[in-house]
């Protein structure tokens, strides 16, 4: 095998993107910055994107990497819409605090 | 030609009241039900000298649905029962002015449409579908142009719509239990299913639940008489005289053949409860002062009987209680329209507010009291030979059943005597009591007509229905 | 040819009811009487034909119109069959019916609804001409069930007036009662045999049946019986019958005395066959029979109501006539159905009269010394009274001494009831007579002044069957027996004939004593004594227990009527409630869950988080576990 995986094994790809999704977990639940819980999530969509590569070039095979295309595609636009959602509230009400924002209260 | 003429005449027939305006719905509502009725006709003629008046193709794929209309004899005879009350229904409304009638009448024609469909259709799915549809305009015709409290009637029928539709999902649970068997939703292929009796037991109940909401059978009825009363009188009259014989249609066509083992097993319980809800319907009914609830519980009396005829499973039972839907189905018509006359003219529907209407009205009079006698069933009316044909089939199975049966002979009379007497009968009612106006004479005449006819001379309908009977009864014996 | 002679014979009361439905309001009252009579009257003329014909060659014409009802067992035809049974019935149903007719065009003429009164009077001829010539149980069904209802339209003739109505709801769901027995004994029969007209019947019962078949045809048997109590008046079901004298008297001569509770009379003599198998039934019918005859006399003799005893003896009659049913011979039964028709029309239409004369009074307490003012009234009802006690020569006495007679060979103890009842049929009746005809008037001076016979149309008929009354025993006089020998075709068992011996002629003169001991009771009474009923309040003790009636109808309100009032009051207010709570239930619990649930929705997004983390947690473990 000649590629990166030889210097680098696949196992390190995955413990750094399992740290990585944990740091993502552990942000969106400690913090109450909706903003910083956006970015959690972008780090665990990331953590993800990184194992899809990973395993990508580890099988020989390209379908990954489109996977991983569409992924960004998505979290982009989902980035957009989030964060105008996030500016609309802050306008409403005057703060991102995500335990302010209790209008689902059954 | 086939059958889906007439279902694609019908829902033409909504399209064109809706956008016909205010003034002109009701009469193009009757000019298309009046067609539907006469391609319905026509259509009958085809099939009675041997033409194939069915239809079948594929809709979905996956899961398989077909669109498949099944026109036999008895499905025929509920068609022109559908086609037939409804052109009546709607000309009997000519009297009355209701708020954006373009809505009400499309209402109509869309729950004729939805209800024709229900008799035809082949197909589980398919049927379904239709039996829900026909819910929904008499949903919103009993809520928007019902009469009453408002607060009262939105409560009454929520709860018709709520607990008839969830008596149905469980007929949806076991149609897709029985996909999951036969790969299929087609009639024939139910037909053919082998199921183990616990199943059948399932699925029979599954069944037994949807249809005793909707017949009613007790202790399934409640929703019934509030909503009787609530509903504008043209919706009553829907309900009573059609949407009910959906139920025990289903019975005859869905739920007896596809689990007959099971229909075998429990049938003296469910005759047994059919024939509690023509003695308890009669005993409630002897006390009522409204009129349009006692005739709520006049029939469900007199369905009580048809469903016992349904589950004796003999053809005697079947026919009989075919026959006794026809003719239920006209004299109810009939009996809420002389309510909805008297209500025109006294603004009442309580019996105590009348009284002394015979001494200025003889046509009407005379005309309620036939419907009265055909409605208790006197020898000569179409309501006669029904009821002496299941009572009989009653007799068959065991002759307790047919004397608790016919119990309802004598309480009929007994309640239906007694509210034609306070209502009717007594020293002149000091208010004025209009003659009945031509336009609802004509209602009158031919419903009465209908029944008398029908009455001496039962053979054409029998001949109709008895070999698809037949055939379901094949079916259930095999 | 005969079909449509025999349709004709059928159909023409009904198109005299359809003309005087539609048109009666329009033509002028006597035109409207004259055409309702003219249609009975071709009736009447028309069974003459047949009556002709059947005596020329004694065949019975059975006449098959369409198809009606099938089942899968058997197909009903609707047939007519004129046999010698069915022609006597329409002989004297017809022709007393004309007569009545014709009375009726003076009776009611100043009745404003006088055209449906003929229109109704002559569905009722139809629908009992139907019931007569029916060829099978059904088809008697109609009839039996129409003339049910024309009695319900008629009883309530009067319909402004709420008892008359009452009276008449209550004459038709008796009828009911009966009738539903009737039907009963139809689906045992049907099922049994796989036929309901009466010729297939009578060979099928003819065949070997097994003791499974015989106990059907005792619980069939029985089940007529029922119905047949139901429309003659018999216990129980015999009060709506006295009641029934609410509508116009015409109406209580046709229909309550003449022909409509003969009916019950007619089938269990058409089904002969069938109860000559069933003698348990038979003896039912008997002690039914004389029971009734019993407990109606003593209810008659002191009634003060003139029509109400007219209807009492009625009721006492026609249980008479049963109990020869019950005997098993049918044949003495016709013979008593028809004198009876004649003089107790007779005499209800002479009530009418005297009822007319006094412009409504009914009672005979405020009667008396219309003898003068009414000859031919009185004349002509005396006749009939004289028939009714069985006095000789008259009707009467030739056909309830064959009764007695039979009941004698039966057994002694209903022979002892019966004559017991005709004791006293004769006291109430001279009671009536002496009441009403004797001693001064007790009415108004007005009503004094007013006093007259009544008009031409009203005295021809009265004459007309007051000469039948006198005569009508001719057609089955002890050695002649030319009814007996009619009705041998239609009768399975053959009645030897009575010689007439010592036996005989000693019963003959038992009864004629009775009789006569009877009137001299009410002469000594009511003319020497001048004795006039009490005032209603003023009446004590047993008789006060007879006077209402032995407060049967209060016993069946309390037994029946008021529990199954007050179940429904139950069964609407509570039950209809509960049920109507248990339905709503499912929503309320629904309602609760929701309220419990929606504590959980915080409305705090961390802790979704949090539980979605978790959650996701468990179902990857759980995966992992799986594994």
């Amino acid at each position: 095998m000649n590629n990166i995986l030889n210097q680098i094994g696949i196992e390190n790809y995955i413990f750094l993107s399992v740290l990585l999704f944990c740091i993502g977990v552990f942000g969106v639940l400690y913090r109450r910055n909706a903003i910083i819980v956006f970015m959690s999530i972008e780090i665990m969509l990331n953590a993800v994107n990184l194992l899809f590569v990973a395993f990508s070039t580890y099988h020989q095979d390209a379908e990954g990497q489109v996977f991983v295309f569409f992924s960004m595609a998505v979290a982009a636009a989902e980035v957009a819409v989030g964060l105008a959602i996030l500016v609309s509230v802050f306008r409403n009400i005057g703060s991102i605090d995500i335990a302010n924002l209790k209008n689902l209260k059954g | 030609m086939d059958v889906t003429t007439i279902l694609i005449l019908l829902l033409v027939g909504a399209i064109a009241t809706y956008f016909s305006g205010d003034k002109l719905a009701s009469k193009v509502a009757l000019v298309f039900s009046l067609g539907a009725f006469g391609l319905s006709l026509s259509l009958l003629s085809t099939y009675c000298n041997g033409g194939n008046i069915s239809f079948i193709a594929n809709w979905i794929d996956i899961p398989k649905v077909a669109l498949a209309f099944k026109a036999d004899g008895l499905a025929m005879a509920m068609v022109l029962l559908t086609t037939a009350l409804t052109p009546l229904i709607i000309f009997s409304s000519f009297g009355n002015s209701f708020n954006n009638s373009k809505n009400f009448y499309a209402l109509v024609m869309f729950m004729s449409f939805a209800m024709t469909g229900t008799f035809l259709a082949a197909d589980g799915l398919l049927y379904y579908v239709f039996w829900e549809l026909a819910l929904i305009p008499i949903y919103f015709i009993a809520l928007i142009w019902g009469n009453g409290d408002a607060e009262k009637r939105k409560k009454a029928v929520l709860k018709f719509f709520i607990y008839t539709l969830g008596g149905s999902l469980f007929m949806l649970i076991a149609f897709a239990y029985l996909y999951s068997k036969a790969d299929s939703f087609l009639l024939e292929d139910l037909y053919k299913l082998d199921l183990t009796a616990s199943e059948q037991c399932w699925v029979f109940f599954a069944f037994f639940l949807a249809y005793a909401i909707k017949i009613p059978i007790i202790p399934f009825h409640t929703w019934q008489a509030k909503v009787y009363q609530k509903a504008p009188t043209v919706g009553t009259m829907l309900l009573s005289g059609i949407m009910l014989k959906m139920g025990l249609y289903s019975v005859i066509r869905w739920q007896l053949p596809i689990a007959p083992d099971a229909a075998k097993t429990y049938m003296p319980v469910l005759i047994g409860l059919s024939i509690a809800g023509v003695i308890y319907g009669s005993i409630v009914a002897l006390r009522q002062k409204d009129l349009k609830k006692l005739l709520a519980y006049s029939s469900l009396a007199h369905v009580g009987l048809i469903a016992a005829g349904c589950y004796t499973l003999t053809l005697d039972g079947l026919s009989g209680a075919v026959l006794q839907m026809i003719a239920h189905g006209f004299v109810i018509v009939g009996l809420f329209f002389a309510a909805e006359i008297i209500f025109r003219r006294y603004e009442t529907r309580k019996i105590d507010e009348m009284g002394g209407i015979r001494t200025q009205t003889p046509k009407f009079t005379s005309m309620f009291m036939i419907l009265v006698l055909a409605s208790v069933a006197l020898p000569g009316t179409f309501n006669f030979v029904g009821e002496f044909t299941v009572l009989y089939s009653l007799s068959q199975v065991n002759v307790w059943f047919a004397i608790l049966g016919g119990t309802t002979i004598i309480l009929g009379a007994y309640y239906m005597l007694k509210m034609f007497q306070n209502s009717m009968l007594g020293e002149t009612n000091a208010k004025v009591f209009a003659e009945v106006t031509s336009n609802e004479a004509i209602t009158f005449v031919v419903i009465i007509a209908f029944l008398l006819f029908f009455g001496l001379y039962p053979k054409p309908i029998v001949d109709l229905i008895t070999p698809s009977l037949n055939e379901i009864l094949s079916n259930i014996n095999s | 040819m005969d079909t449509n002679l025999a349709l004709l014979l059928l159909l023409s009361p009904f198109v005299g009811f359809l003309f005087n439905i539609f048109f009666g309001k329009k033509v002028s009252r006597n035109v409207s009487g004259a055409i309702g009579t003219l249609t009975v009257l071709v009736s009447f003329l028309m069974s003459i034909c047949f009556f002709a014909q059947l005596n020329q060659n004694g065949k019975a014409l059975e006449i098959h119109l369409f198809d009606w009802i099938s089942v899968h067992n058997f197909k009903l035809d609707f047939g007519l069959l004129l046999d010698q049974l069915s022609l006597l019935w329409l002989l004297f149903v017809t022709g007393i019916g004309s007569l009545i007719h014709l009375y009726s065009i003076s009776y009611m003429h100043d009745d404003e609804n006088m055209h449906k009164f003929f229109a109704y009077l002559n569905l009722f001829v139809f629908f009992m001409i139907t019931l007569v010539v029916g060829d099978n149980l059904l088809v008697m069904f109609i009839g039996w069930e129409g003339v049910g209802l024309c009695s319900y339209l008629l009883i309530g003739f009067w319909h402004k007036n709420q008892d008359y109505n009452d009276a008449a709801k209550k004459a038709f769901i008796m009828n009911r009662i009966g009738d539903l027995g009737f039907l009963i004994g139809i689906f045992l029969l049907g099922s049994q045999f796989n036929t309901l007209n009466f010729s297939e019947l009578k060979v099928a019962l003819g065949g070997n049946l097994s003791l499974y078949t015989n106990i059907c045809l005792c619980f069939a048997a029985l089940c007529l019986f029922i119905g047949a109590c139901g429309k003659s008046a018999q216990l129980p079901l015999y009060t709506w019958l006295p009641d029934a004298m609410a509508g116009p008297t015409p109406v209580s001569a046709l229909i309550h005395a003449a022909t409509m509770v003969t009916a019950g009379i007619f089938m269990v003599t058409r089904m002969n066959f069938l109860f000559d198998l069933t003698p348990e039934v038979q003896n039912i019918i008997a002690i039914v029979g004389a029971l009734t005859a019993l407990v109606a006399a003593s209810i008659g003799l002191l009634q003060n109501d003139i029509k109400k005893v007219l209807a009492y003896s009625t009721v006492s009659q026609l249980g008479l006539m049963f109990l020869a049913l019950g005997c098993g011979a049918y044949n003495v039964a016709v013979f008593h159905v028809i004198t009876h028709a004649f003089f107790k029309a007779c005499l209800f239409l002479g009530s009418g009269s005297v009822i007319h004369g006094l412009h409504g009074e009914q009672d005979m307490r405020k009667m008396g010394g219309l003898r003068k003012a009414m000859p031919i009234t009185f004349w002509t009802m005396m006749i009939s009274t004289l028939a009714i006690a069985g006095i000789f020569p008259f009707a009467g006495f030739w056909s309830k001494d064959e009764i007695l007679m039979v009941a004698f060979e039966h057994n002694t103890i209903l022979y002892v009831v019966a004559s017991i009842a005709s004791i006293m049929t004769a006291f109430y009746m001279f009671r009536l007579m002496y009441l009403t005809f004797f001693n001064d008037f007790r009415g108004t001076e007005e009503q004094k002044h007013h006093l007259h016979e009544s008009p031409s149309l009203i005295t021809i008929p009265l004459v007309i069957l007051a000469i039948l009354a006198l005569i009508g025993g001719a057609i089955n006089l002890p050695g002649s027996n030319w009814l007996n020998h009619f009705l041998e075709p239609i009768l399975a068992t053959k009645h030897e004939e009575h010689a007439l011996g010592t036996h005989e002629y000693m019963l003959m003169g038992i009864a004629l004593a009775g009789a006569v001991f009877g009137i001299l009771w009410a002469y000594s009474k009511y003319i020497k004594q001048g004795f006039v009923p009490k005032q209603d309040s003023e009446i004590t003790g047993f008789s006060k227990t007879i006077y209402n009636l032995y407060y049967v109808d209060e016993f069946y309100t309390f037994l029946i009527v008021r529990p199954l009032n007050s179940l429904s009051n139950f069964f609407r207010t509570t039950l209809e409630t509960a049920l109507g709570k248990l339905v709503f239930g499912f929503g309320t619990v629904a309602n609760g869950l929701g309220t419990q649930g929606k504590k959980l929705q915080t409305g705090s997004i961390g802790l979704y988080l949090f539980a979605f983390v978790i959650g996701v947690l468990a179902i990857l473990t759980y995966l992992f576990i799986a594994q």
